[in-house]
């Protein structure tokens, strides 16, 4: 055999670590909803919010003050300019906050105040992005549609297929379109709608006894919040590449979230002698080195996107660095206590299926 | 059922084959060779975040575009009524959508809405009240279903106007395509110039000749006060140093002609080696410039472009013959770029630019050096750590990785998808899923051998027990994917794309591919030989 990390005899007792890891969740979505209460919402790209933004690479070092001095002429509203990349790579990005500027008036006014304010240094401008009001206000509402039905869809799809119940997941599927659909007769906005849909999901796991489903879509919400905190927090802006990582984050956290599931359900039939407490700690523990194997590995290839991959792709990796290392961390700690807590309070009998569901495919 | 070793290797193989067939020549440059004329021509398209180029999201002014159409029905209707003997006051465009005109004697109401019902079926009488002297105001709108027709038609000439202006540009493989809303988006890879292409294809060369207003007083304008049917706008004029400066002057609101009649413009100069755009019209334009100029012979014609009046000559005589000219003492490259959009076509309505996204050249390249360098390396960081951890197993792994990553080119090339930099993120996201699927198996073949059973038995409960956990996992990554795919754009349906490719392509090496190898070793190693996992 190769080598090992972790011995096949462990048996670590996670489920009694799991109000310190509540705790630690707890701490970190605490600290990001501060962040963005007291930043008053995420922080929005231009993707988003609409703007402009423009890189520039100059041919020799420049301090970033003589660079904010020398567009200070420019006056281009809400100018902000911060250096991209390393130090060696000179390279700046000049943000404005107004879209109703034309970009090839700004482009000519950032030349000249750069011609006559750092005479003798070259420049190049390697990117402009602008994006109108209008097209800013649809990409957020397209970006809000797609994590909401990223959402319905997975959930649906746990509780048919996971669970083997296909109806249930129907009746949640009508629920929840019909409820989003008054909602949105209502004029609600997008986001709120968003968070509706989550609340009206988890409603109707709970009612509909769909534990599994419930834990997997807590657990992904964990993962999408903790990560939009941290943005939050290390002043990142959200744009359309960070929804896509979002997305991802979320595949990737049910991804693995699934697998301890899957272990935990076959355990549930085969091992009848067993509490369920200690079948999800026998199923963690046996899922264990395969959660850290694939886990490491992708952070490994990650990792080298987020220090090799470039300017451009930084924050993107960055977004997937800290949401699948929180996925792991949620498919643990959070997504298979949720489903012994759920067997206490909602009166979900998980054990029943040793007597009915033998037809697990 | 299972289906026998060598049926498995053919398909295998056929899958390696198809894999290599597209991605080969989409990697490699064949061109001369045997192969290069064997094999299907295939390549891997570059989006524009990494090959450099601009893309542009335009808005057509529909509003404005329609107003412009309801101008010229009044100028169609009064003709029309003019020789008819029907008198026609002030046709004027109210709220952009709605024509108000008076007829000058309330007897001939039957004749013009003859002549409306019969030359004009497309617009309809919206109201009409009686004035004191037996005048009758009219008030025509387009119908509905005209007015849905003119909007799409706005659009659709607006996009053959701007492909006219590209293509005389010359960017090669330009990709315009409509959307929703009136929108138009518009790809220009590995474009050198943007700031030059934005001009020309921002620039709305919205031409409109309109009277001038001689009786306006310019310094009571200039306080604000005007005339109702009149306007303020700036005349450009270059003075013999070079600097622009702009004069006010009073225009009449309405529009008398615009320039979606010219068929031709072209570069002259005068006898003073100034340069100056000469216009063509097509006959409809010919005849309505002969009528303005008959009909206002005497006056100053302002040629206003986008907004600013260029020049506003005297007209001195009704001009037939369909030629008319733009002086504005341009310099020969304004002369050159204004006759190219003109010629090109006007723009039937403003365009906006709602969204643009240049990158330079530079920054495509390096961004697929550092990308595939991040590739690579974890990558390469991958297949060490494979090897290391389930050592001759861990070969078979590698070996299904490579094999899935052809398979991702292939499938790249062969459906035509764009690669993105957020694509060779999605691949070096594959390479984890894939590993995943792989680490599944084993780590679930190591349990079943700890287990006691033999490799035989374990290779079999290992492969069909992880099965159902990869499949459940890869189907909730591709419902990511898809909803990925169906909102986003560009770069980011690049991650789709490479994502579920990645996953489909997981499923087959990651599974199918990879016992062929273990069934393989089963049959023909040493009896009582541990398996190496």
């Amino acid at each position: 055999m190769g080598l090992q990390i972790i011995r096949p005899d462990t048996r670590i007792n996670f489920l009694k670590m799991r109000y310190g890891a509540f705790l630690i969740s707890g701490l970190l979505i605490l600290a990001g909803l501060l962040s963005l209460v007291v930043k008053g919402g995420p922080q929005l790209g231009i993707d988003f919010s609409g703007g402009m933004i423009i890189q520039i690479k100059f041919d020799q070092p420049v301090e970033l003050s003589r660079v904010q001095q020398a567009l200070r002429d420019a006056d281009l509203p809400g100018l902000g300019v911060q250096r991209f990349g390393t130090a060696q790579d000179n390279e700046f990005l000049v943000r404005t906050s107004s879209s109703d500027l034309v970009s090839d008036e700004v482009r000519r006014d950032i030349q000249n105040s750069l011609d006559q304010n750092l005479a003798g240094v070259g420049f190049d401008i390697q990117r402009l992005e602008m994006v109108g009001p209008r097209v800013g206000a649809d990409l957020r509402a397209q970006a809000m549609e797609a994590l909401f039905y990223a959402i319905l869809l997975i959930a649906i799809y746990i509780s048919g297929r996971f669970e083997q119940r296909w109806f249930p997941a129907v009746i949640m599927a009508a629920g929840l379109t019909g409820g989003i659909a008054a909602l949105r007769w209502l004029g609600l906005p997008m986001e709120l709608l968003v968070v509706a849909a989550l609340l009206i999901t988890i409603g109707l796991c709970w009612k509909l006894k769909l534990s599994y489903a419930l834990g997997a879509v807590v657990a992904l919400v964990h993962d999408v919040f903790i990560t939009l905190g941290m943005f939050s927090l290390l002043n990142k802006d959200l744009d359309l590449a960070i929804i896509a990582a979002f997305l991802t984050i979320i595949g990737y956290s049910l991804n693995d979230t699934i697998i301890v599931y899957d272990r935990i359900r076959e355990n549930i039939r085969d091992k009848v002698d067993m509490t369920l407490p200690k079948v999800i700690n026998l199923s963690i523990n046996q899922t264990l080195s395969r959660t850290i194997l694939t886990s490491g590995t992708t952070l490994m290839v990650v990792l080298c996107l987020v220090l090799l991959g470039g300017g451009v792709i930084h924050d993107f990796a960055l977004a997937l660095l800290i949401g699948i290392a929180v996925g792991t961390f949620s498919s643990i700690f959070i997504a298979s206590p949720i489903l012994l807590g759920l067997s206490k309070i909602a009166d979900v009998d998980l054990e029943a299926e040793r007597a009915t569901d033998t037809v697990a495919v | 059922m299972k289906m026998s070793l060598r049926i498995r290797i053919v398909l295998a193989v056929i899958g390696l084959l198809l894999g290599g067939l597209y991605a080969l020549p989409a990697l490699t440059n064949l061109q001369g060779t045997f192969l290069g004329k064997v094999l299907p021509e295939s390549e891997i398209r570059l989006g524009l975040d990494l090959r450099g180029g601009m893309h542009l999201t335009l808005g057509v002014d529909i509003p404005r575009g329609v107003a412009n159409t309801m101008a010229q029905f009044g100028q169609d209707i009064r003709s029309e009524a003019q020789d008819e003997g029907i008198f026609i006051l002030r046709p004027q465009v109210v709220n952009d959508v709605k024509l108000e005109f008076t007829l000058a004697r309330g007897a001939q109401q039957d004749d013009l809405e003859r002549m409306l019902r019969n030359r004009f079926d497309n617009l309809q009488i919206l109201s009409k009240e009686t004035q004191e002297a037996g005048q009758i105001r009219y008030a025509v709108g387009m119908t509905q279903q005209y007015r849905a027709h003119v909007e799409d038609l706005l659009v659709e000439q607006a996009i053959k106007t701007i492909r006219n202006r590209i293509d005389q540009f010359g960017v090669a493989e330009p990709d315009i395509r409509r959307q929703a809303d009136g929108r138009i988006q518009v790809q220009l890879p590995g474009l050198q110039d943007p700031e030059r292409a934005v001009a020309i294809i921002g620039q709305t060369a919205h031409l409109e000749f309109k009277l001038v207003d001689d009786q306006a007083d310019i310094d009571r304008a200039l306080r604000g006060i005007l005339p109702p049917d009149a306007e303020l706008a700036s005349m450009h004029t270059r003075n013999p140093d070079g600097s622009v400066s702009q004069t006010p002057i009073v225009i009449k609101r309405d529009t008398l002609m615009t320039g979606e009649f010219i068929t031709d413009a072209r570069v002259s100069f005068d006898q003073f080696n100034q340069a100056y755009v000469g216009l063509n019209f097509n006959a409809r334009g010919s005849r309505l410039f002969e009528r303005i100029t008959g009909e206002n012979t005497g006056r100053r014609l302002a040629i206003v472009l986008d907004g600013n009046v260029h020049s506003a000559p005297v007209i001195q005589e009704r001009i037939a013959g369909g030629r008319a000219s733009i002086t504005g003492r341009f310099t020969t490259e304004e002369a050159t770029d204004l006759a190219l959009v003109l010629r090109a076509g006007a723009l039937p309505a403003p365009v906006h630019i709602m969204e643009e996204r240049t990158v330079g050249p530079s920054l495509g390249r390096e961004s697929i050096e550092r990308g595939l360098q991040a590739a690579l390396i974890g990558g390469a960081l991958i297949l060490v750590f494979m090897l290391v951890y389930y050592s001759m197993s861990g070969i078979v792994a590698n070996a299904v990785l490579c094999l899935n990553i052809l398979l991702v080119m292939a499938g790249l090339a062969a459906f035509g998808a764009t690669l993105t930099l957020p694509g060779i993120a999605g691949i070096i996201l594959t390479i984890g899923i894939a590993v995943d699927a792989n680490v599944l198996i084993f780590e679930r073949i190591r349990e079943e051998i700890r287990r006691g059973l033999t490799p035989a038995i374990a290779i079999d409960e290992g492969y069909s027990r992880a099965l159902k956990a990869i499949l459940d996992a890869n189907i909730t990554t591709i419902i990511a994917a898809i909803v990925l795919y169906q909102f986003g754009t560009g770069p980011i349906r690049g991650f789709a794309v490479t994502l579920s490719l990645g996953i489909l392509a997981s499923m087959f090496t990651a599974i199918f591919v990879s016992r062929i190898f273990f069934d393989f070793w089963l049959k023909w190693r040493k009896p009582g030989t541990p398996l190496s996992i």
